[in-house]
């Protein structure tokens, strides 16, 4: 099979940009640990409330300057430990978040961040954030859960 | 056998036109209901009480993702085999009227189990919502009538091959075999979750399901899913294309190259849609994302292809200089203007599509609306935009009519409005995406924040582009309804290119099944095996079905 000479060309320009765009998303996420979130740590759906640390959802001072924040996500709640559902985290604190779902697949996003992840029964889902810019973030179900899907909401308050 | 004033044979026809009929009544019911979310979601009007949001984004997503696109690519498929390798036997049509039935059988009763509201699960039906057992019959169905009309046309390529020792197959027949091993190896995936566990367990003899499983097999089948819907594009593309601007195709066996590699890339890759979930090892996350991206040198190929036949064609019009092509090409003729225009879309769409399945940039825009612009501008602009092409010949061409000039002006009227509607809604979607506005979310003011205040512009400019899509939806029925019923009787040719005379010979390799099917199984073997293992080893407890609608 023979290939024009301008294809060639055309096909090794492309072959070498995609082989660049591979190592730098291979860099990232093993040498510089951006993978996406992939805990695998399993819970038993059925009684994730006493299970910790969802025993006492909310958000919990774990070291200086460091934070965990427990979420027990349900249709069409997200319990944050307190029911205005605003959780105040200081400016710059480095949160390990914690969820898990308690009956279907949810998402877990709060806008304007890169805290988006998966929550799926009898898995929990961990990501770590470090909250850089004061003001409000809402928290919200980004996969369809049912009826009230547009109505799971919360709020993140990062203050200075 | 007497042809009248057709290519393919009346029988043959009405066969094709049977596929054709559901695939635009799918169209008007489907972009209806487009029309109607994307009001919704403006917040500035509300659905009547017994309509729900959820409900018409499922009928939205089924009966476009998995009605339109599977009755129109099967009928387009069978057309272009009976066309090029000189049509279908006895056997060959009882069989296309079999699948149908059972096709069209699953799609009824699915559909009547989301009008009473039992399926309000959207089109990925992921578990643990749970939909009455009828739902998923009539999903089992859809895919098993799919499988009879591959088996139609594995079997009508093979009759070809032994009928004619020695000669190249036709090149849209090696096409829709590629399009149809695919489909039948992907659609096994979601055949064993929806059988064997997601029937059972809505029949009640189950209590739970593994939901990391499921969504396993689901996306092992669902990224091919997209590619079902593209290859039938590229077809048109590199073998029909040519010849509706009056040129030849440029390499007959780097076409089929192509297709081999789109073969092998589709199908170990779905983790890509996965990447933010929990249970599932980053390394093998990584292994398929390097796999997905590979498509990149099939989808290069195709785009050097393409510009090569226009720009020989150009020249060959007079045409100087690196662009002067661009000028030699027929504008006015909405057969080549629609399609090209899905072309240009799959540059966007193709970056769109690198975005989505970086590991890291991912995490941005994972179930955001970002997610809902990028398929609306690959398969409902790449995609729809060339069967709208096909259209335009392919049901004069069965029907014995001709597309009138009227008719031409019409359909470039469609193409602009299409054009434009999918422009402002999918530009508005990224936008809101990166935002973080999620989708598949009826209109919410959230906790009444700013953050997602800002999203109320940008979903008032998805229903202005939603409302002009509907108006283009509305000419594209006028034109079907015109060239099934109405246009002037005539004779339409089925258009297929011929090679150029540069071409060389197609190596035989590519006919030899034995060694890609082969190296496809590996590779799937190879992407799979030890994820599923730890998946099924590693499960929690099962999850019990739940109704939330």
């Amino acid at each position: 099979m023979n290939m024009h000479k301008y294809e060639k060309i055309w096909m090794l320009f492309g072959s070498l940009t995609l082989l660049i765009f591979l190592v730098v998303v291979g860099i990232s996420a093993f040498y510089m640990g951006n993978n996406p979130p992939s805990c695998a740590v399993t819970l038993d759906p059925e009684n994730v409330r006493e299970q910790e640390p969802f025993t006492e959802p909310g958000l919990k001072q774990i070291g200086d300057n460091e934070y965990q924040l427990t979420i027990v996500t349900s249709a069409f709640d997200f319990d944050v430990g307190n029911p205005d559902k605003v959780v105040e985290i200081p400016k710059g604190a480095t949160v390990h978040v914690v969820s898990t779902t308690t009956d279907v697949v949810h998402g877990f996003e709060i806008a304007g961040t890169n805290v988006n992840m998966m929550l799926e029964p009898g898995y929990i889902s961990t990501l770590t954030y470090t909250f850089k810019h004061a003001g409000s973030f809402t928290l919200l179900c980004n996969e369809y859960c049912g009826v009230g899907h547009h109505l799971m909401t919360a709020t993140i308050e990062v203050v200075e | 056998m007497v042809k009248d004033e057709r290519d393919l044979t009346r029988k043959e026809s009405k066969l094709v036109m049977a596929y054709m009929y559901v695939a635009f009544i799918a169209l008007f019911i489907g972009a209806t209901c487009g029309l109607l979310q994307t009001l919704e979601r403006s917040g500035k009007f509300t659905l009547p009480s017994w309509l729900s949001y959820y409900q018409i984004l499922t009928v939205h997503g089924v009966i476009l993702g998995l009605v339109l696109t599977t009755f129109f690519i099967l009928g387009f498929m069978m057309s272009a085999q009976m066309k090029t390798t000189g049509g279908y036997n006895k056997t060959e049509l009882r069989l296309g009227w079999i699948g149908y039935w059972i096709i069209l059988a699953g799609t009824v009763m699915a559909s009547i189990m989301i009008l009473l509201n039992e399926a309000t699960v959207l089109f990925t039906f992921y578990a643990p919502l749970q939909a009455h057992a009828i739902f998923y019959i009539g999903l089992a169905l859809v895919i098993v009538g799919s499988w009879v009309i591959g088996f139609i046309i594995f079997k009508r390529h093979a009759r070809f091959r032994k009928e004619n020792p020695g000669v190249r197959t036709p090149l849209l027949s090696y096409m829709a075999v590629i399009t149809m091993l695919m489909w039948q190896i992907a659609s096994i995936g979601v055949a064993v979750t929806v059988l064997f566990q997601m029937l059972p367990w809505a029949l009640g003899w189950v209590d739970t399901i593994d939901v990391l499983l499921s969504r396993t097999l689901f996306w092992y089948f669902g990224h091919p899913l997209v590619y079902f819907w593209l290859l039938p594009a590229y077809m048109m593309w590199y073998a029909i294309m040519p010849k509706i601007i009056g040129g030849k195709i440029f390499s007959d066996s780097l076409a089929r190259f192509t297709f081999i590699l789109l073969l092998l890339f589709s199908i170990p890759v779905g983790f890509h849609h996965q990447l933010t979930e929990p249970g599932i090892d980053p390394f093998w996350k990584y292994m398929q994302v390097i796999l997905t991206f590979l498509v990149v040198i099939p989808s290069m190929m195709t785009a050097f292809s393409m510009f090569a036949t226009f720009e020989i064609r150009g020249r060959e019009l007079g045409a100087k200089g690196l662009l002067g092509w661009f000028k030699k090409m027929p504008w006015g003729d909405v057969r080549f203007l629609a399609p090209f225009i899905g072309m240009v879309f799959f540059i966007p769409g193709g970056a769109g599509g690198i975005i989505n399945a970086s590991n890291q940039m991912n995490q941005v825009i994972h179930n955001t609306i970002w997610v809902t612009g990028h398929f609306h501008l690959t398969a409902a602009t790449v995609v729809m935009l060339t069967f709208f092409g096909i259209t335009y010949w392919l049901i004069p061409s069965l029907t014995g009519r001709t597309l009138t000039p009227a008719m031409n002006k019409l359909g470039i009227w469609q193409t602009i409005f299409w054009t434009v509607g999918m422009t402002i809604m999918s530009t508005a979607m990224h936008w809101q995406g990166l935002l973080g506005g999620p989708r598949r979310s009826a209109y919410s003011s959230y906790a009444g924040n700013t953050d997602t205040a800002v999203w109320d512009a940008y979903q008032i400019a998805q229903a202005v582009g939603g409302s002009i899509l509907f108006i283009g939806m509305i000419l594209m029925i006028i034109i079907f309804v015109n060239l099934s019923f109405f246009a002037p009787k005539g004779y339409t040719a089925y258009p297929i290119a011929e090679l150029h005379d540069a071409a060389e010979e197609t190596p035989k390799v590519f006919e030899n099944w034995k060694i890609w099917i082969g190296v496809l199984v590996g590779l799937i073997l190879f992407a799979y095996t030890l994820p599923l293992i730890d998946i099924i080893q590693n499960a929690p407890p099962g999850a019990k079905g739940f109704k939330f609608w």
